[in-house]
């Protein structure tokens, strides 16, 4: 089963790191502490359950695993995410997507254009050539829920 | 002859372009000599011609630059005649080409197929296309408590009387050097047909077809300083003579009525459609180098190279290696304890470190060892001293990183 407060758990502290640590991601100009703040992001998300590590949550990257629930509310339409990855910078670039993407409506959905905050940040310079990492699936599937 | 590495690097036009990368992903491709891209261009600008078929002056120099090619090979190998060289796009292609040919001719519903636990997936998943549908089993020989060959293991697993043995020369995830010539005599001595797969191996030590008596042996030109989308299926005559072909079409036909077609002699009944020839000459021009060079030296400096990075290895802390230090083609896998192989991986990517992280196509390897994968190390001739040196600066930064 899956546990409804997980996405309103998730809304937050999204949230919180929209707040807080993107503006400090923002600032910073060198690699390492760039990347020491994108591992720790993760450590903000509440705890996904391994019983959903499921083959149907599971957004099949090359090299890491990723899965991700979705929840979209009857009423005001908006989607929400809540997610899991096995490897943790991963995991940092797609919070890096959600804490964009989280709430939004399908028609904002469909405009929006996540990965410029990744160009932008320098994390991740092309996003379509990124076979390795999976973040382009894992967009793919956000996407694919309009 | 001796080895000078600042001349030897001086050869591979890829690092002027890169000066401030360290390649350590040489398992996956290797870079080219200045030469092998020469004879590449001098086939496109002056010799660029079909082969065989037609009947101008023009296509016979093509042809014969292309034949050419294949005697190299030949000679290379120790083939007994250059039809035992048949042209393929790379070692994957080889496979599914050898094992649909065994399929009827030799293996038939109920027989069975020896492999390792090392394998590449292209030594693995051409059997379960081809083979295992039609009641082919498969048996895969375990591996020792050091990620070794399990000789012992496989000497009884000989006993179930398998038509076909085929194993990796190298271990591509790991780099451990397969007993070759036990492997082969034993399961020759069963009466097994054996097959072993070269792309990881024929770049490190000389290959003599003949003195292994082997019986088929394939490899990829881009992992022998050649080309991509050309690779080598050789087999001794009588077995290849049994080779059904998987691709129709070309140069591959005797004759051909609407009900029915003849097959053309080897090599070209197995080479259908018009052959990469620029790629074939390419192939040929690099292993020409290959011959100029002391590979003797060569494989003493890989060994130095994987001696000072394993060393390095052990100093920092928390870092798990899959790889033995000896017995090694070049290649060292590892992982930092608790963390996944791809953080490790992105981190060096960041620091100009180009490695392979994951589980290098060959997944029962990490099902079998209980591992998400690894990040390699592979080492060339050209890689430096200089280069482990900060490559292990850059691994302990990187450590630190992931672990504070």
């Amino acid at each position: 089963m899956i546990r409804p407060d997980i996405f309103t758990e998730t809304a937050t502290a999204l949230k919180n790191i929209y707040e807080t640590q993107l503006p400090e991601l923002r600032q910073l100009k060198d690699w390492q502490s760039k990347y020491r703040i994108l591992m720790t992001l993760g450590k903000a998300l509440p705890a996904f359950d391994s019983e959903w590590h499921r083959d149907e949550f599971l957004v099949q990257g090359c090299e890491s695993k990723a899965w991700l629930l979705h929840y979209q509310d009857p009423v005001t339409t908006q989607h929400f995410w809540a997610f899991d990855s096995d490897a943790r910078i991963v995991k940092g670039l797609i919070i890096l997507l959600l804490v964009q993407l989280n709430g939004l409506t399908s028609e904002e959905l469909a405009h929006a254009k996540p990965e410029l905050l990744l160009n932008e940040l320098q994390l991740q310079q092309n996003i379509s050539q990124s076979r390795s990492n999976g973040l382009l699936a894992v967009l793919n599937k956000i996407k694919a829920v309009i | 002859m001796n080895f000078n590495l600042p001349a030897l690097r001086q050869q591979f036009p890829f690092f002027t372009a890169h000066p401030d990368w360290i390649y350590l992903d040489n398992a996956a491709t290797l870079h080219k000599p200045q030469v092998v891209l020469d004879a590449m261009h001098q086939f496109y600008s002056q010799q660029n011609s079909n082969v065989h078929r037609s009947a101008h002056g023009l296509s016979q120099q093509a042809t014969a630059a292309f034949e050419a090619a294949r005697s190299t090979v030949a000679q290379f190998l120790n083939a007994r005649c250059s039809h035992e060289i048949i042209w393929t796009s790379g070692t994957t292609a080889g496979f599914n080409q050898l094992v649909y040919g065994l399929m009827g001719p030799v293996l038939q519903s109920g027989d069975r197929v020896l492999i390792s636990s090392m394998e590449h997936h292209a030594n693995i998943v051409p059997w379960h296309i081809h083979a295992l549908p039609f009641g082919v089993e498969l048996d895969v020989v375990p591996l020792t408590a050091d990620y070794r060959f399990d000789l012992a293991a496989f000497t009884e697993l000989l006993k179930l009387k398998p038509k076909v043995v085929s194993i990796s020369h190298v271990s591509n995830a790991l780099g451990h050097i397969q007993p070759i010539a036990q492997i082969v005599r034993l399961a020759k001595a069963a009466g097994a047909i054996v097959v072993l797969d070269g792309a990881q191996g024929i770049v490190w030590e000389k290959v003599d077809v003949q003195a292994l008596d082997v019986d088929f042996y394939l490899f990829s030109g881009h992992k022998l300083y050649g080309p991509t989308g050309i690779g080598v299926l050789y087999g001794k005559t009588e077995y290849l003579a049994l080779l059904r072909p998987l691709l129709g079409g070309g140069e591959m036909i005797k004759t051909v009525s609407f009900l029915r077609s003849s097959w053309n002699d080897l090599p070209y009944r197995l080479e259908a459609g018009t052959p990469n020839m620029a790629g074939a000459i390419g192939l040929g021009a690099a292993i020409l180098w290959l011959r100029q060079q002391d590979l003797v030296a060569i494989q003493q400096h890989k060994q130095g190279l994987v001696q000072r990075f394993y060393e390095g290895c052990k100093q920092i802390p928390a870092l798990e290696l899959l790889s033995g230090q000896t017995t090694n083609a070049g290649i060292v896998a590892l992982n930092l304890k608790n963390e996944h192989p791809a953080d490790l991986a992105t981190l060096l990517d960041q620091q100009k470190i180009a490695v392979r992280a994951g589980t290098h196509c060959a997944m029962p390897l990490f099902q079998a060892i209980n591992s998400k994968g690894s990040v390699r190390f592979s080492f060339a001739c050209y890689n430096s001293f200089d280069e482990i040196d900060r490559t292990l600066a850059a691994l302990t930064t990187a450590v630190e990183l992931l672990t504070e």
